[in-house]
């Protein structure tokens, strides 16, 4: 094998010569900077001064930081488990349902609108979301128009209530990925399974738990992993709903590592926070890789 | 990271060939169909799920066309009192939207090219080259993929400054096209381990080089794939903002999303301006939308969510 493939393969690497050159100048050289930075105080003009894992103390004590952690718990809650379940249901619903009862077309346009959001800029959603959820937004107008005006609230301006109105707007914009995800991994079913055990009387939550689920298994860990680590990394929605406020209830660790680059100028300290969230989603990916290449064998 | 969604685009050997894909169909039509009034109650919830998932869409749509006085009158849901385009003229002047249109489409057709050949490039030497250690060029493209931009976003920003490509359209277009490629790379390379390799061999013996099997065989026999990319690509592209917000400042660079981002804070007393910024950065996804519907739902799937 080894000598019929080796003449071929030579003349091969010049190809690979240009995307690795620039990857290496344009995305490694800034990780190992950071990664530099990260061990340093610097306010980024001037030298960097070596400080060691000083950061990495502080960062270890700070509330903000917890905080943050705390509220990537959540996000990760409306980005990936929200959707994964709302997903599985709506997915079999459409493609076990719905498209047998009435027809394709129907189903294609019901999946189309609900993966719109994946495609509309996070930023856009975010103005869009963020103007309904204002004070004089459109919630709190409609509330006001039918007579309800106590149920009013500042949606994105009360600490115990922003968190779950971003929460909601994550559920709203990611809930498309894993239904097209499901539906089309659904294909892979043979409709002969489905239509035996609906012989043999079995109901439709019962196809749905014995037959779907396990049969996208593969595709719910991918979503789940691929959007825990979106989770992870989480910062348009934050800064364009909420800026991470009020107070520190909606901060994410990635906005937070903003904060300090460029409104604190605490480069060092900002480095080490997207250190750890860049270790945090290299360990996650790895230990998907690994789990995949074990299952293909 | 994302992953992909068709059969024909998948790697992994668990999943069916198209064959399984074209299974489905032709049994069902005679016998299942019986709508009973159930289904069509089932297909009502669904709808009005559907419609109510998609109402912030028609809010802004609505609440665009109203003047201030006429939404303090009437709250969001009624039907403006006329259609006034003023708002909408009003918002498009102030953010330079017709110029952060061209800057998106230059921006992301220029990430396009770069992501696509590199991609093409790089799998062409892992995937059907098959150099030496692709595996762990492969795994380490995949590691790129990855990366929290926020891990890299401070030292691009002090060297761009050095660089002088701070605040320009082409070395942003550059940085986001190579980080592209990467998931490009990682995508493409599993398509061609199942490449026909009599073919490359057919047309070696031919005496054809390299390139010309690049070019006149692998190319148009990856096009399928190579499109599917380039919609995706454009998307994720026209979407970005840490790398934007940070990198480009000027009018004359910024793209669609930021330059109406940065209303918010302005507008926040003017609900009708807001709504029709939002409004006006919906549009140009909506129309992408319907008209590459296909490649979006049926090809790889994307996060927005990087």
């Amino acid at each position: 094998m080894k000598t019929t493939r080796h003449p071929r393969s030579t003349g091969y690497a010049v190809f690979l010569a240009p995307g690795l050159l620039l990857s290496l100048l344009f995305l490694v050289v800034p990780l190992v900077m950071t990664l530099y930075y990260s061990l340093t105080a610097w306010q980024g003009i001037g030298e960097p001064a070596f400080t060691g894992l000083d950061n990495y103390t502080r960062l270890f004590q700070d509330a903000d930081f917890w905080a943050s952690f705390r509220n990537i718990g959540f996000v990760i809650v409306g980005i990936a488990v929200v959707p994964t379940l709302l997903g599985l249901f709506l997915a079999a619903l459409l493609f076990d349902y719905i498209g047998k009862k009435h027809g394709d077309g129907v189903v294609g346009v019901f999946r189309s609108g609900l993966y719109l959001p994946q495609v509309i800029p996070v930023a856009v959603t975010g103005l869009m979301w963020g103007w309904i959820l204002a004070p004089e937004g459109a919630i709190n107008s409609v509330l006001e128009t039918v007579g309800l005006s106590s149920l009013t609230q500042n949606w994105l301006g009360d600490p115990d209530l922003a968190l779950w109105m971003v929460l909601a707007v994550l559920v709203w914009m990611q809930l498309g990925y894993p239904l097209v995800l499901f539906m089309s991994g659904l294909q892979r079913i043979d409709p002969e399974l489905y239509e035996a055990a609906s012989l043999d009387g079995a109901t439709w939550w019962q196809r749905f738990t014995r037959i779907t689920v396990p049969i996208l298994r593969p595709e719910v860990y991918v979503v789940l992993v691929t959007t825990t680590i979106a989770g992870l990394k989480v910062f348009a929605q934050i800064f364009v709903l909420t800026g991470g406020g009020p107070g520190n209830s909606t901060l994410v660790p990635a906005y937070f590592a903003y904060q300090n680059f460029f409104e604190r100028a605490d480069v060092g300290y900002g480095s080490a926070i997207s250190t750890t969230i860049t270790l945090l989603v290299l360990i996650i990916a790895g230990t998907m890789l690994t789990r995949q290449a074990r299952e293909d064998g | 990271m994302t992953m992909t969604t068709e059969p024909t685009t998948q790697s992994g050997p668990r999943k069916q060939a198209p064959a399984g894909h074209a299974a489905p169909k032709p049994h069902k039509k005679h016998s299942a169909r019986k709508r009973g009034a159930g289904s069509y109650a089932v297909i009502a919830a669904v709808g009005i799920f559907v419609l109510a998932f998609l109402s912030p869409f028609g809010i802004i749509l609505l609440n665009s066309f109203k003047t201030g006085a006429d939404y303090r009158a009437n709250g969001s849901l009624s039907l403006p009192e006329e259609w006034n385009w003023a708002v909408i003229g009003d918002v498009w002047e102030r953010v330079e939207f017709t110029q952060k249109l061209v800057n998106s489409i230059q921006i992301s057709l220029g990430v396009v090219l770069i992501a696509v050949v590199l991609a093409l490039f790089n799998a062409y030497a892992i995937g059907i080259g098959r150099v030496r250690r692709r595996t762990a060029f492969l795994v380490f493209f995949l590691g790129i993929n990855v990366l929290p931009q926020e891990g890299l976003v401070y030292p691009i920003y002090y060297l761009f400054k050095e660089m002088g490509l701070y605040d320009g359209k082409l070395g942003y277009t550059v940085l986001v096209g190579i980080t592209y490629s990467a998931f490009g790379t990682y995508l493409l390379a599993s398509v061609f381990a199942s490449f026909p390799r009599e073919l490359i061999e057919a047309a070696s013996l031919d005496g054809a080089g390299r390139w010309t099997i690049l070019w006149r065989i692998v190319l148009p026999m990856s096009w399928p794939t190579l499109s599917v990319m380039c919609v995706f690509f454009f998307v994720w592209s026209w979407n970005e903002f840490l790398y934007p917000l940070v990198l480009l400042i000027s009018n004359d660079n910024q793209t669609v999303p930021l330059g109406l981002s940065v209303l918010q804070g302005q507008y926040s007393s003017d609900p009708t301006s807001l709504s029709a910024a939002a409004l006006l950065g919906v549009i140009p996804m909506v129309v992408f939308f319907l008209i590459f519907q296909r490649s979006l739902t049926r090809g790889l799937t994307a996060g927005a969510v990087k």
